[in-house]
């Protein structure tokens, strides 16, 4: 039993941490905070969704080109709607909530509810790992989010653009006047958000069925990591989603399914008011804030 | 602590700050007597601000005490330390753009300092604002009090600044570059009610770039480099430091 | 931005504007009418509405003044510089305490409205105060965050009636009393809040928003003054809740539900924000438009999301402040010289 609990607490907290990858790479390069992330997912779940059974196309065609058409929304949003407000953090915040708000009530409205509504797994079966049962599907996950957590790495500290993205994400004043057009930085960092979204969403939605509710529920999951992590830190990221999948895994357990979300949210709400840049956060300023 | 006849209103010791891997300030102490004008100067990223910064409590420093009128200050909030009558300005004066000039000193003639020097009542904010700015150097008789902060020229910003440190009635104001992008008519204009502040007995720290302005208000200086204090005394004295000269100028 | 650089655009006071300054105010009916015509137009509109709206439009009327409340109170909170994205928190508040009050121990309305308002105000207040030093973007996460934990929480623990909510709660004695009350709360907040806005007080408060540094360094603690405009702006909002909940004889979980916190911002940013009036605006457009619109379901709050979006983008002013200067104010092509 507390075996299984772990094994199906480590999933759980590389979920929340390839759901959290997308949400921090945007605000850490370019500091928006992207309120329409959830509507993206679904968006991504509900889209992929349409292309294997109203188009009929094939797993290995819909599922990357659901990514990267949600990585072009996410940029278009940047590009037609946020580069007229940047700057004003308040104006950006509600104009991704609005926009956010928009396309999931739009999917509830449409009526897209119902087991019919789920992507299918990419192999299945299970094996057994210790004497705990695990079917390939998270397994299949786990793998993705370590690979995915390394290639990462390796971008933002390997390459011109991801060092571009450092950069930004240090000073942006200083990165402008080397020439970088901080817009199109911004621009692409919404997009490779929504494409890191899309991804965690294909890859996690077939455990179960795509809901219009999830839409903000992960939006508050990616919150709560980053939040508790620390906002702009990738380490702090990968630490928070184990606390806290950890400790929703076993609040599941034993204490039932209702206090999943209010673990993240009583993690969100202890974290800003004990050590509010997040456990490993860069921003000290937010502490020196007088 | 204070042994000299007369008392210190500032003493500052052994104070420290690090940003991360850079040591902003690095064990700079002083003191100042009541009434007396000190000015600090160095070269840009010397820790000025910084250290005016952790004097007046919007920063924390690392190491280091300060006491104000034989008060300890150190990690005090920054809105307790004007209501015992430490004023400082900021070098970005940012004034409340849309509000009429004497408006601006509302905030200041609000707060709790002012209310217990003029024993519980504000009086008229209104008219005290006006006075204020007279004193300053805005002209009585005319529109110019009136007119919308957006409008005024950046000397008359600055002076305003100014002014919203006088409302508080302060024991020692720290200026912060209050010349800079002045010209040097406003300068000169300026110079004046800064010499009539002293001469009203409150001491006084300026921060500067413009060094013979300043030496023509300071008669003590101290220079940092890199966080550090390299000198102090005259600025006679001052400017001739071989150290001095290579910070601002560099070496061969 | 424009091909012609030769020209620009230049805004002037209208004529008849300017000659109301002040005394001359009084100086011909034209002037007066000019000056009175906004003001008094809104109330005939209403008054009209009042004596000819049936039953069901006057709950709407009573049901877009409460929202026009939450509106306000979210802009008095905007105009001292936090963020909410939360006023389901202060809303649900006063609505649970009013309810369980009356539930539980009986006590009549006119006593669980007050009460509700005070202790709803403080509570939501002493819950914020820990992160009002953080920057804005946390006090707005924590706003939305907080309804949805206390409706779990309810969902999970069961109290307060739960998933079921209590009913059958005490009511007005005829929807006359009830619309009275709610329109004579709403112009008491509103003119009351412009009032205090006004005052030096006020400029306090915006100053916080606009710089706080600078109101830090006068020697003010921001950090009182902060609470102090929470827990005004907190009490009115969980006025309302407590009010809805008479109106509605019940209590339950979709008092912390999203809609209170969205329409309020959607309000305010199509009314216009930082003016108080603005909001409220916004709020007897939205409301009944919203009403009227019942039977599209979920695609209202798709048009919520819309406006917020456009109106943010292309009308960042509102329509209050966009009205205010066609009003007041009008425009022409100038020549540049060169």
């Amino acid at each position: 039993m507390l075996l299984s609990t772990l094994v199906y607490g480590v999933v759980n907290s590389v979920i929340l941490a390839l759901v959290a990858l997308g949400f921090n790479l945007t605000f850490g390069i370019s500091g928006i905070a992207n309120f329409a992330y959830g509507a993206l997912y679904i968006l991504a779940g509900f889209g992929s969704w349409m292309l294997l059974n109203a188009l009929g196309l094939p797993l290995l065609v819909s599922l990357p080109a659901m990514v990267l058409m949600t990585a072009l929304v996410g940029g278009f949003i940047y590009r037609f709607i946020l580069i007229r407000v940047r700057g004003m953090v308040i104006s950006e915040v509600i104009a991704t909530f609005g926009i956010g708000l928009a396309i999931v009530e739009l999917f509830r409205y449409f009526g897209l509810v119902g087991f019919k509504y789920s992507l299918p797994v990419f192999v299945d079966g299970s094996f057994l790992i210790g004497g705990v049962f695990l079917d390939l599907q998270r397994a299949f996950i786990v793998v993705l989010g370590v690979v995915l957590t390394g290639t990462l790495w390796i971008f933002t500290l390997h390459t011109k653009t991801g060092l571009a993205f450092r950069g930004i994400a240090q000073n942006e004043r200083t990165v402008l006047c080397f020439g970088i057009d901080s817009d199109r930085i911004a621009a692409l960092s919404m997009g490779f958000g929504g494409g890191l979204c899309a991804l965690a969403a294909v890859v996690i939605l077939p455990l179960g069925t795509i809901s219009v509710d999830a839409g903000y529920d992960v939006l508050l999951q990616a919150l709560a990591v980053c939040i508790v992590g620390g906002l702009g830190s990738a380490v702090g990221v990968i630490i928070a989603s184990f606390i806290l999948g950890i400790a929703q895994t076993f609040s599941a357990m034993y204490l039932g399914t209702h206090w999943m979300m209010i673990v993240s949210l009583v993690a969100i709400l202890a974290i800003l008011v004990i050590r509010p840049s997040g456990l490993l956060g860069k921003q000290k300023e937010l502490e020196e804030r007088i | 602590m204070s042994d000299m006849s007369e008392p210190f209103i500032l003493q500052v010791h052994e104070l420290t700050k690090d940003f991360g891997g850079v040591r902003a300030v690095d064990n700079v102490s002083f003191n100042l007597k009541e009434g007396d004008s000190l000015g600090i100067i160095g070269p840009n990223g010397s820790g000025k601000t910084t250290l005016v910064n952790l004097i007046t409590g919007f920063i924390r420093p690392d190491e280091g005490n300060i006491w104000f009128q034989g008060k300890r200050i150190t990690g005090m909030m920054p809105h307790r330390i004007p209501q015992l009558g430490l004023a400082r300005t900021f070098q970005m004066a940012r004034p409340f753009y849309q509000l009429p000039a004497y408006k601006n000193l509302v905030i200041p003639l609000f707060s709790r300092r002012v209310r217990n020097l003029t024993g519980g009542k504000y009086g008229d904010r209104d008219a005290i604002a006006i006075d204020l700015l007279e004193e300053v150097g805005f002209e009585r008789d005319s529109s110019v009090p009136f007119k919308p902060a957006s409008v005024l020229p950046h000397g008359y910003l600055k002076r305003m600044e100014l002014a919203s440190c006088l409302a508080l009635r302060p024991k020692l104001i720290i200026l912060d570059e209050l010349f800079s992008g002045l010209s040097l008519a406003e300068v000169s204009s300026t110079v004046p009610i800064i010499e009539k502040i002293q001469a009203e007995g409150k001491a006084l720290i300026i921060i500067e770039h413009r060094l013979r302005e300043l030496f023509r208000i300071v008669d003590r200086v101290i220079v940092l480099n890199f966080g550090r204090k390299i000198a102090e005394g005259t600025p006679k004295d001052v400017m001739e430091n071989e150290e001095v000269k290579e910070a601002y100028l560099g070496s061969e | 931005m424009s091909k012609d650089l030769k020209r620009r655009k230049e805004r002037l006071d209208r004529g008849i504007k300017v000659r109301s300054e002040d005394i001359f105010a009084l100086s011909s009916w034209k002037v007066m009418l000019y000056l009175l015509a906004p003001r008094v137009l809104p109330f005939v509109v209403v008054l009209g509405f009042i004596l000819f709206a049936s039953p069901y439009w006057k709950m709407v009327l009573v049901s877009t003044t409460m929202f026009g409340i939450l509106a306000i109170s979210w802009d008095l909170l905007l105009s001292t510089g936090m963020v909410s994205l939360g006023q389901a928190l202060f809303f649900g508040m006063g609505a649970y305490i009013a309810g369980s009050l009356n539930h539980i121990w009986g006590w009549p309305l006119w006593i669980t409205i007050p009460v509700a308002t005070v202790g709803g105000g403080l509570l939501c207040t002493l819950l914020l105060v820990p992160v009002l030093r953080l920057r804005g973007i946390y006090f707005a996460m924590v706003t939305l965050v907080l309804p949805l934990v206390l409706v779990r929480i309810i969902e999970a623990t069961r109290i307060l009636g739960g998933t079921e909510g209590i009913s059958g709660l005490a009511t007005f004695q005829n929807i006359g009393e009830e619309l009275g009350l709610s329109l004579l709360a709403f112009l008491a907040v509103l003119l009351g809040f412009r009032r205090l806005m006004g005052t030096d007080y006020g400029l306090v408060l915006q100053g916080i928003r606009d710089n706080d540094r600078s109101v830090i360094r006068s020697g003010i603690n921001i950090y009182w003054f902060k609470a102090q405009a929470l827990f005004l702006a907190g009490s009115v909002a969980a006025f309302a809740g407590a009010f809805m909940t008479h109106a509605y004889m019940f209590v339950g979980m979709p008092v912390f539900a999203l809609d209170y916190s969205i329409l309020p911002i959607t309000a305010a940013v199509v009314g216009g924000t930082g003016t108080l009036a603005g909001p409220a605006l916004g709020a007897f457009i939205l409301v009944p438009l919203s009403e009227a619109l019942r039977g599209l379901g979920a695609l209202r709050v798709v048009f919520y999301g819309l406006f917020l979006v456009i109106f943010i983008v292309a009308l960042p002013e509102g329509i209050f402040h966009y009205l205010q200067r066609r009003y007041h104010q009008f425009e022409r092509w100038v020549k540049v010289e060169v």
